[in-house]
């Protein structure tokens, strides 16, 4: 079974699907490469682009064209030849179309990894299969894991390098295996690649007869993320009031936001958070005209029945099944910031959903080891790209979710007030 | 839609439409770049979408280099008058005139555009600039967040960027300091035609085949007119060309092109081998990291 590469040439003008994935994985274990090979297999690659990586290797001496080349555009990237930043690049098949996210693999950039992976369906984590799982692979894929990115794909990547030995890539799959169960991961995948050589990445490779999964292509074309949405509680953070104070419209009032779960119909009865109140959908509404329904990721303006006292930061949820509505906070805190450590007491903006609100550190329950997943009970803050536990007191409830249910309202970013830098990432739990 | 399947441009709507919210919502004085161009003009389209049925709550701002198509300038202001929005027009020509800045010796008005465009910002008091750029156009842009801070000076640092999760926007500054933002971030060239095709959406007819007066320089189709004279040595000739990019008037170079449909450059766009600016703009090819060097002086 072998799949000819899709071009996007071919992509049809119907509705195609959005899959996001993020690339992650150590330092040199081949991401951008990987990113590289799969654009240039869809014939996504531009002559102009290819044209002008080629030229800067060829300056440089390589050996062969460097592909990282297409994703690493900074100046300081090519000068130390390592990924710094995310790098966004897109492609489509006639079955999808794709948002990657490719990510650093050095400690120091983690959180410009957590960036790229925090909006991911999907996350490849890749491996040297010389080298086997090193820290940052397991980092990489707790943090996927902690960020609940619903897919997961371990790419034994290198395969060329070691004879497309079954051995070396059983012994990889088992020890993630025995390591991931110890986290929470939905879907796993493992395929054996080369990335250079292009083995198993849009094509079967011939390489590895005794490999009888999908091309890495082909498993990003087919897995099953329509499911992933919670389409059961419905969340709807209210961004603004919209009042068109025109003559024509001057009753109107909607409120704007993207739903962030659930599915809402006219008729519907709804709960305005905090305030308790409770009215009717009366419509949903968009520049396009009104919708029986709506679902995540759609944009629109509710009306209610009634005229309420909502505004940007309420929540319009059901009756019957509402979000919590708390000011004491647990959360898994990813720290961002070189400049000075999370601390015990310490003072921070959060912004939650569309709800901006002042918080203080409590308590630091544990700062956790990612390699070993030990706890340290002892610390007392968070320094640079550590993850701990922590208690938060907020000045106004926050209207929030289990992060493990509900992505778009259990995840908050924290900020600095003395200079706005996003300085965390929180998870509640 | 019955099983809440949504198409990738749906989904890129509802975030470009999300991202115009919040910025509207969080920011004290926002301000879209309208220029004219098909990005610029998605943009003003889906910012109708997001406030609708109210107007948008922010005026559009062009940096004019007085170097522009004609079609564009009259496109621009008929479209600013329809949508009812304030149009401030930030000049480069009398930015040269006061002294702001000096023209290049080679004519070229890109460079010159930022500090023009700084000065407006600080004179308005704009915290917020719309840019319709893409990551799909240029290496640079592909690595900046839909959010992107600026200094007191307008300044980008690839290297110390905020890092942006989920959804949650940080659009905070101290006065002086801007956000850039980028709702089309994830939208492709292809991405937008569709769009321009399903929405129905108006563009200038520069964007559309017709056979052109034209000269060959570095190897680009450029149509003779006001800002393009054929220098000695080049023949004009007559060529049927569209523009994939509308920009300076002396940078923006033509395509070889049948299309006179939305539908028949969708199939060109998705067929073609050289990407938006690399086949039509001569302001990229200066350096191999031109673009990040504009950007960190403040340039979209
Ligand atoms: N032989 C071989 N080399 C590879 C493969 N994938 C990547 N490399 C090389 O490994 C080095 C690091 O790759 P790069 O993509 O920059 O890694 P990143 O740091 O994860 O983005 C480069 O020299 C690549 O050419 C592979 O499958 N086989
Ligand atoms: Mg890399």
């Amino acid at each position: 079974m072998t799949q000819a590469p899709t071009l996007a040439a071919e992509a049809p003008a119907e509705a195609t699907e959005l899959l996001r994935f993020a690339t992650a994985g150590s330092v040199d274990d081949g991401k951008s490469t990987l990113i590289g090979r799969l654009l240039f297999d869809t014939k996504t690659l531009f002559d102009d682009q290819w044209d002008a990586v080629e030229a800067v290797s060829a300056g440089r001496g390589d050996e062969y064209t460097d592909l990282a080349l297409l994703t690493d555009g900074l100046r300081s990237e090519r000068e130390q030849g390592i990924t710094i930043d995310v790098a966004y690049r897109y492609f489509a098949t006639p079955e999808r179309k794709f948002i990657i996210a490719d990510t650093p693999g050095h400690i120091q950039y983690t959180r410009n990894m957590v960036t790229g992976a925090s909006t991911a369906d999907l996350a490849l984590i890749l491996v040297d299969a010389r080298k086997g799982l090193v820290e940052q692979s397991r980092r990489h894929a707790f943090l996927c894991s902690l960020l609940r990115v619903p897919h997961m794909v371990l790419c034994v990547n290198k395969m060329d390098l070691v004879d497309y030995d079954e051995d070396t890539f059983k012994r990889i799959e088992k020890e993630f295996g025995s390591f991931a169960t110890k986290l929470e991961i939905p879907d796993l995948t493992v395929v054996p690649i080369s990335a250079l050589k292009g083995d198993n990445v849009v094509r079967r490779s011939e390489n590895m007869p005794w490999y009888q999964g999908p091309s890495l292509l082909h498993h990003l074309e087919k897995v099953h993320i329509a499911s992933d949405r919670n389409l059961v509680d419905v969340r709807f953070p209210v961004q603004q009031v919209i009042r068109p104070h025109s003559s024509d419209n001057h009753d109107y009032r909607g409120y704007a936001g993207q739903i962030a779960s659930g599915v809402m119909k006219p008729g519907d009865e709804v709960m305005v958070l905090p305030s308790g109140f409770t009215s009717k959908i009366a419509s949903i509404e968009t520049a396009d005209g009104p919708l029986d329904e709506a679902f995540p990721p759609l944009s629109v303006t509710v009306r209610l029945e009634d005229e309420l006292d909502v505004s940007r930061g309420d929540m319009l949820c059901r009756p019957g099944n509402q979000p919590r509505v708390a000011q004491d906070v647990e959360a898994m805190v990813c720290w961002m910031d070189e400049q000075r450590p999370l601390r015990l007491r310490g003072k921070y903006a959060i912004k939650h959903t569309t709800a901006d609100a002042r918080a203080i550190v409590k308590d630091v329950q544990y700062q956790l080891d990612v390699n070993t997943l030990h706890r340290d009970e002892s610390a007392e803050e968070l320094r640079l790209n550590e993850i701990g536990r922590v208690t938060l007191r907020t000045t106004k409830p926050l209207l929030c979710d289990d992060y493990r249910r509900n992505r778009a309202t259990g995840g908050f970013i924290i900020i600095d007030e003395s200079d706005n830098r996003t300085v965390g990432a929180g998870i509640i739990v | 839609m019955s099983d809440y399947r949504v198409s990738h441009l749906a989904a890129l709507e509802a975030e470009a439409i999300f991202i115009f919210r919040e910025v509207a919502a969080t920011c004290q004085r926002p301000v879209l770049l309208f220029s004219g161009g098909k990005d610029s003009i998605v943009m003003l389209h889906l910012a109708q979408k997001a406030f609708w049925p109210a107007p948008i709550p922010f005026p559009v701002m062009h940096v004019d280099t007085g170097q522009n198509f004609d079609e564009v300038i009259e496109f621009r202001d008929r479209r600013v008058a329809a949508t009812g929005v304030q149009l401030v027009v930030a000049s480069v020509q009398d930015a040269i005139d006061r002294g702001l800045v000096t023209e290049p010796p080679d004519g070229t008005r890109n460079r010159i555009q930022t500090p023009v465009l700084l000065e407006a910002a600080e004179k308005y008091q704009f915290d917020a600039l719309f840019g319709g750029a893409r990551r799909d156009e240029e290496k640079a842009r592909a690595k900046e967040r839909v959010f992107s801070f600026r200094d007191d000076f307008g300044q980008w640092d690839p290297k110390n960027q905020r890092p942006e999760l989920w959804n949650l926007y940080n659009g905070r500054v101290h006065s002086g300091e801007q956000i850039r933002v980028f709702p089309l971030s994830n939208w492709t060239e292809l991405d937008i035609w569709r769009y321009i095709g399903d929405q129905s959406i108006e563009l200038p007819p520069v964007y559309f085949a017709a056979e052109r007066e034209v000269v060959e320089r570095d190897g680009m189709l450029y149509a003779v007119n006001r800002f393009i004279r054929p220098r000695d040595g080049e023949t004009v000739f007559a060529e049927k060309i569209r523009y994939r990019t509308v920009g300076d008037a002396t940078l923006t170079a033509g395509v070889r092109s049948d299309a006179t449909t939305v539908e028949q450059i969708i199939a060109e766009v998705a067929a073609t081998r050289i990407t938006e600016r690399g086949a039509t703009r001569g302001d990229d090819k200066t350096s191999e990291a031109a673009m990040e060097d504009r950007k960190r002086e403040g340039y979209f």
